[in-house]
């Protein structure tokens, strides 16, 4: 069970670092500097944690592998919707991953790609947060109104500020700038009816599919502990 | 087979100007040969020591419009 706990305790984690790192990237491109922060500790603090998230992933991917509580394979860390354990919330998880090496590769080889190509697939990290973040708490075993559910929400809050002085910005044309706003807007109306009807509401670990099995035995200790 | 010179050639920065777009980490990183101009945009003196090489690749690695790199000084 350790193993799990550390799973869930490098994941949150990693969603407050992924949360780091893009607020760092929009200071970044948003080109804030001061006396004691120059742009040089800005841009190299978001490259910084971006590794670091990295590194947590593969903590976080290899104990949850390594776990047996969990029917998780290796492989459903990188290919997404393919497990047996709550397919569609483990599934963004990978789908983050996924987005996540895609960024990290594409800024490590930024010299040989040149800009307008790693630049393409950095907008990629817009897509990465919000799929990381529903992840967490689709997946997030007891995310009744926890410290979890309040770290998840805490990030949101940080990274919709982020992401309105991003588009605040008006070195970027208004059409784009207003269909992101949209954007934004519905995930947060989304976001806002599914957390109450789904995760938070009874039962769903079995909604959000998670094996029977498990279910069953989850249900037998508590009953016994409780005994 | 190819003589190699008794001294290592010296380093020099080049700046893509029409690339640059101004950002300045070059000139924080690398105040001893860059300094910026009244717009931001860094005024450039290209012969780099090996001293100061390592400082050099910093600034060039951290350009955020990939406008500088660091080259083998033409010869003369």
């Amino acid at each position: 069970m350790a193993l799990w706990y550390l799973t869930r305790g490098t994941g949150a984690a990693a969603l407050v670092l992924l949360t780091l790192s893009l607020t760092l990237g929009v200071v970044n491109v948003q080109r804030y500097a001061s006396r004691l922060v120059p742009r040089f500790a800005v841009d190299g603090w978001h490259r910084t944690t971006s590794l670091l998230v990295c590194v947590l992933l593969a903590v976080h991917v290899g104990t949850t592998v390594l776990d047996g509580y969990a029917p998780i394979r290796l492989v459903d860390a990188f290919v997404p919707f393919g497990g047996t354990y709550r397919p569609v919330w483990l599934g963004l998880g990978a789908l983050a991953l996924d987005l996540l090496i895609a960024l990290i590769v594409t800024s490590l080889l930024r010299a040989r790609l040149g800009l307008r190509a790693w630049r393409a697939v950095h907008w990629l990290a817009y897509a990465c947060w919000p799929v990381a973040l529903v992840h967490g708490l689709g997946t997030g075993s007891d995310v009744r109104p926890g410290w979890l559910t309040w770290l998840s929400l805490g990030c949101t809050a940080v990274v919709i500020v982020a992401v309105g002085v991003r588009l605040a910005d008006r070195g970027t044309a208004i059409r784009v700038r207003a269909g992101a706003a949209a954007t934004v807007a519905a995930g947060v109306i989304a976001l806002a009816i599914w957390l109450p009807s789904g995760p938070l509401a009874g039962g769903w670990a079995a909604k959000a599919g998670t094996p029977p099995s498990i279910l069953g035995a989850k249900a037998a200790t508590t009953a016994r502990s409780h005994r | 087979m190819t003589r190699r010179p008794t001294a290592p050639p010296g380093e020099e920065l080049v700046l893509d100007p029409i690339a640059c777009t101004g950002h300045g980490l070059c000139a924080e990183l690398l105040p001893e040969r860059i300094v910026l101009d009244d717009w931001g945009y860094p005024m450039i003196d290209p012969q780099v020591p090996a001293s100061l090489r390592e400082h050099a690749l910093r600034a060039v690695k951290a350009c955020p419009a990939l406008a500088l790199a660091l080259r083998q000084a033409r010869a003369g």
